[in-house]
């Protein structure tokens, strides 16, 4: 068995979670040949091959590749899929946009967002906002498998794959970039954080929502938000925390003014330790809560960052 | 410009399902089921549109059971113009969806195909892209925004990073996100009026498509639960156990 793993990477780098589905290819499939689809994507292929339990580096370079639209990456990963008896993709905004397409244009299915390999064939993951776990087996020829990065450990560097290149497909002309709209931050990346400071609706507008970065910038934080705080306009889309936002699983995550909707806790549950602040007693996220503050945030916020010096 | 919307019927997003004691599946008996909202979005999407005269027609589809006639008269409510069921009572998985849907598409011709980014309850996420690359389409998912010029939809997408703006030649395959538009309520009026709209029903057989299940479902179990935890009195406790009990903090 040989896995393909197509590899997030913004041409000059590696998306972190890369290294988390290394982990689970290899638990699958025994090995792993990792496929960079890009544009001048050299120095992106060199930390792949750097990986440790890596086989070989694939390199897809072209400009039609630089930005990852779909329509292009997807028949470029079919053209290299001969030998392989896997295909795997992190279950990111990328990963969940082309994979499923590369699976249907070889008439198999696609498992979805898998948080443990039970079998080469089959794997556990979550339906209904996690509220059941749900072991999927596949009786198809190649199987796709988008992987939850949290819920595996990241490979580490030690490796010294090959790298080849591979001819790449041409420009199916359909789409094109437009543009891109990246908040530049100097915090960690929310997925990948250690420790995780979210706020909800309680903050009340989006200038409160700065009281949370002082906390977060104490304790070298990523900031995140409820659905309904970023329904309100009070944070950016990509701070949502939740079943159909980001999924966490940091050392330390902190809940506050958050209810716990059941939507927001299947992003986040898996965190090692919860703290909860909330004037609510009776709010849901105290049942999940490690450490609960039944209190005013904007009296025990600016108290805590105080206290942790 | 004749607009697609595929709808799916599931257990409502306040229901909190339970797993069956025999670890078969969940419990959806007596349960509320209503049109995922994410397709709910969908479908006020291609109103828009048309109330905007970028569209023509609309036709809601669904996939599945034949009480999904309930979801398809909510899309005929929202302003769909005609429905059309495919109706099976077989476990209708991703790919086999996109494939009904694909078969669809090509009787329909629609320039513009609008889903939800993932239903609710199987969380798969996988529909549109499949019934994209099934029907050789560009696709635009997770948008929150969207618009329609010169035989191209200029569409902003919802990224872990941010926002992305990419642009697909129509037709065109679009998933929407939660920040595209927020659905209107459905008035009794208009539910009315919905009764009356043609209702078409078709099977898997009649398209020709093959809807046999690839993946199979070995067993169901609950999650693991979280220990409860304490509650803190003020914020030097607070402070003092996450130092020195979880050792998450220094």
């Amino acid at each position: 068995m040989k896995a393909l793993l197509l590899a997030e990477h913004d041409n000059a780098t590696l998306k972190a979670a890369t290294r988390n589905v290394v982990t689970a290819a290899i638990q699958a499939a025994g090995s792993v040949d990792i496929l960079i689809v890009g544009s001048a994507c050299s120095s992106a292929a060199a930390l792949a091959a750097a990986i440790a339990g890596v086989g070989r580096v694939l390199v897809a370079d072209a400009p039609q590749f630089a930005d990852g639209l779909a329509e292009n990456v997807a028949p470029q990963v079919l053209a290299v899929l001969d030998g392989y008896t896997h295909v795997f993709a992190p279950a990111s905004s990328y990963g969940k946009n082309v994979l499923p397409r590369v699976a249907a244009l070889r008439d198999c299915a696609q498992i979805s967002d898998a948080i443990a390999v039970l079998a080469p064939d089959t794997y556990a993951r979550p339906i209904y906002a996690g509220n059941a776990i749900a072991s999927v087996q596949s009786a198809d020829p190649v199987i796709f498998v988008t992987v939850r990065p949290t819920s595996f450990a990241p490979a580490g560097d030690g490796g010294n794959a090959g790298i080849h290149a591979v001819s790449a497909v041409g420009d199916a002309g359909s789409s094109r970039f437009v543009g891109r709209a990246v908040a530049k931050s100097d915090r960690p990346e929310l997925q990948g954080a250690k420790v995780v400071v979210s706020g909800g609706r309680a903050l009340g507008s989006a200038e409160n929502f700065q009281l949370l970065e002082k906390l977060a910038l104490r304790l070298n934080a990523a900031l995140g938000a409820s659905r309904a705080a970023v329904d309100a306009g009070y944070a950016p889309n990509d701070w949502q925390v939740g079943q159909t936002g980001k999924i966490v699983a940091p050392q330390l995550y902190f809940a506050i003014g958050i209810s716990g909707a059941i939507q927001h806790l299947a992003g986040m549950k898996d965190s090692k330790v919860i703290v909860a602040i909330n004037k609510d007693a009776d709010a849901p996220i105290f049942q999940v809560a490690d450490y609960g503050l039944v209190a005013d945030l904007f009296e025990a916020v600016p108290e805590l960052i105080t206290k942790l010096g | 410009m004749k607009v697609l919307v595929c709808v799916k019927r599931v257990v409502d997003y306040n229901v909190k399902v339970r797993v069956k004691p025999d670890q078969t599946g969940v419990d959806v008996a007596n349960v509320k089921m209503s049109m995922n909202p994410f397709d709910e979005i969908a479908v006020e999407q291609a109103v828009r549109l048309k109330e905007a005269a970028v569209a023509s027609e609309i036709v809601a589809v669904s996939c599945g059971v034949a009480q999904s006639q309930e979801t398809l008269r909510t899309a005929l409510a929202i302003g769909a113009d005609r429905a059309i069921l495919v109706e099976s009572d077989v476990e209708l998985q991703p790919l086999a969806v996109a494939k009904l849907l694909a078969a669809v598409v090509e009787r329909e011709q629609p320039q513009l195909i609008i889903l939800g980014k993932q239903a609710i309850d199987d969380d798969a996420n996988q529909t549109g892209q499949m019934l994209a690359a099934l029907r050789s389409l560009p696709q635009a998912t997770f948008a929150s925004k969207l618009s329609i010029e010169g035989g191209w939809a200029q569409v902003t997408r919802e990224v872990d990073g941010g926002l992305e703006t990419i642009a697909v030649a129509l037709p065109a395959v679009i998933t929407t996100d939660l920040r595209l538009n927020e659905p209107r309520y459905v008035t009794l009026p208009n539910i009315m009026k919905a009764k009356k709209k043609p209702l078409e029903v078709l099977t898997p057989a009649a398209l020709s498509v093959d809807v046999a299940p690839r993946l199979k479902t070995i067993k169901v179990s609950e999650p693991a639960q979280r220990k409860a935890g304490i509650r803190v009195a003020d914020v030097d406790t607070l402070v003092a156990k996450l130092r020195d009990e979880a050792k998450v903090i220094t």
